[in-house]
């Protein structure tokens, strides 16, 4: 809730800021008064410090739960895996064989090449961004107000919001389109497919013409993948946690504020667990077109 | 919202969980999928073949059954034949026996008649020559006529 002493726009400009570790310059400002007097290692003390101390700082918050959630995925995945057995399967492993059977039948519908990484990779993209998007729906101040108890000033608790976690895997799903991209029409098919389409001609005149003008729509389509996959990602999730701190911020208007506030944040809450989801299974299924897009020559 | 290293740090873990789930999620439980589904088509494979064997069974059982049934009424026609003969055996014999007592009951009446015979002309004859004795006594001795009875005796 918002505190007696915070505005709402403060209120909400402290629900956007990560924990932010890095080098602070000295002589950095946080509401008026200075912080540092020189460059130190050390927590951001506000979303201006944060911003300060540029690329060589980390957030936390972000590494913290994407790590833990991950970790929770894995955990889970690894037990149904180690106990796995061909007879009557226990709950976690029902539980496990669903969405493993899910993630398979979405990987044969969408992509034909053989490759053994797909798969695994789509399932690892859609378990971990849905944990990530779910704890969009933890009240916002919940743990925010029980990390400040423990002397913790930010806290951001979706790894979703934050663009480098999005950005993070569509960079990495990134890589691989490229590398298999190379791997199966080697180097010169990859050029080519950049340079020699969408227009062609049988002069090699005018196709030598038509090079630099496909390759920048080539090459704008190619990198609008990563960019609108981690857009999307982080757009929705940004939006909904918006959204979230708004509708927190009705509480300290009043009791009818409030009374109205709640049944807002469980209508919001509800809807959300349909975007969390389907958020996750449009990361999953762009990333599994791409790679077949990468496997196959157009 | 600064891009900043943490981007570096979720490529990263995002590549270590892929390669985790890569290498000790996904592998086993698929292969498990695939061995269960395996395991589930032989079962369907071995069900439906102890289906056909039991029909295959079931048709031989009706044709040793069928076998059975047309050596049994082969055993109850012979036997019947085997009875009927027995019958006739036993008829004929019994007429042969029968005839082999009447002849014999036959010759002994006929010996019985010839004794009384024999035993009716005796006494007769008693009789005739003591008719002819008490007729004679006082004419005739009976001494002297003995030849005459005698002979008249044989002559019955």
């Amino acid at each position: 809730m918002a505190g007696d002493t915070l505005t709402s726009s403060g209120y909400i400009k402290h629900h956007l800021t990560n924990l932010t570790f890095g080098k602070l310059p000295g002589g950095t400002y946080c509401e008026g008064e200075q912080v540092v007097t020189q460059d130190t290692w050390t927590v951001a003390h506000c979303a201006d410090a944060a911003k300060e101390m540029g690329f060589n700082a980390i957030h936390l918050d972000t590494m913290f739960w994407s790590i833990v959630l991950g970790v929770i995925f894995l955990y889970l995945f690894k037990k149904a895996a180690d106990s796995v057995t061909t007879g009557v399967p226990g709950g976690l492993q029902n539980f496990a064989e669903w969405i493993v059977e899910f993630i398979d039948q979405s990987v044969r519908g969408s992509f034909s090449a053989r490759n053994d990484l797909v798969a695994p990779l789509s399932l690892t993209i859609f378990i971990w961004i849905f944990l990530m998007n779910l704890m969009d729906l933890v009240p916002v101040d919940f743990i925010p107000e029980i990390s400040k108890l423990l002397g913790i000033h930010f806290m951001k608790v979706v790894p979703s919001t934050d663009p480098n976690a999005t950005f993070g895997m569509a960079i990495g799903v990134f890589l691989l389109v490229l590398y298999y991209s190379i791997k199966i029409k080697g180097v010169g098919g990859f050029l080519g497919e950049l340079t020699l389409q969408p227009f062609s001609s049988k002069n090699l005149l005018v196709n030598v013409l038509f090079i630099p003008v496909n390759f920048v729509l080539e090459f704008v389509s190619l990198i609008a993948k990563p960019v609108s996959l981690a857009l999307r990602l982080f757009g929705n999730m940004y939006a909904g946690e918006m959204i979230f701190i708004l509708i927190a911020i009705m509480y300290s208007a009043g009791i009818g504020m409030g009374i109205f506030g709640g049944a807002l944040q469980l209508g919001w809450a509800i809807f959300h667990i349909l975007i969390i989801t389907l958020q996750a299974f449009i990361f999953m299924t762009l990333t599994i077109v791409y790679l077949d897009m990468a496997h196959h020559e157009h | 919202m600064n891009i900043n290293l943490t981007l570096i740090g979720q490529l990263l873990s995002f590549v270590v969980f892929v390669w985790f789930t890569m290498k000790y999620v996904w592998t086993p439980i698929m292969g498990a999928l695939e061995k269960r589904r395996k395991e589930i088509a032989d079962g369907l494979a071995a069900g439906e073949r102890g289906q056909h064997e039991q029909e295959l069974a079931k048709q031989r059982a009706k044709e040793v059954l069928k076998e059975a049934k047309i050596q049994a009424s082969d055993i109850l026609a012979q036997a019947q034949k085997r009875a009927s003969e027995i019958v006739d055996d036993a008829k004929g014999s019994a007429r042969e026996e029968g005839e082999r007592i009447l002849v014999a009951a036959r010759s002994e009446i006929e010996q019985e008649v010839n004794r009384a015979r024999e035993h009716l002309r005796e006494r007769v004859a008693v009789l005739a020559v003591s008719g002819a004795e008490k007729i004679l006594r006082r004419e005739i001795n009976a001494d002297a006529h003995q030849q005459i009875v005698d002979q008249l005796a044989k002559e019955i």
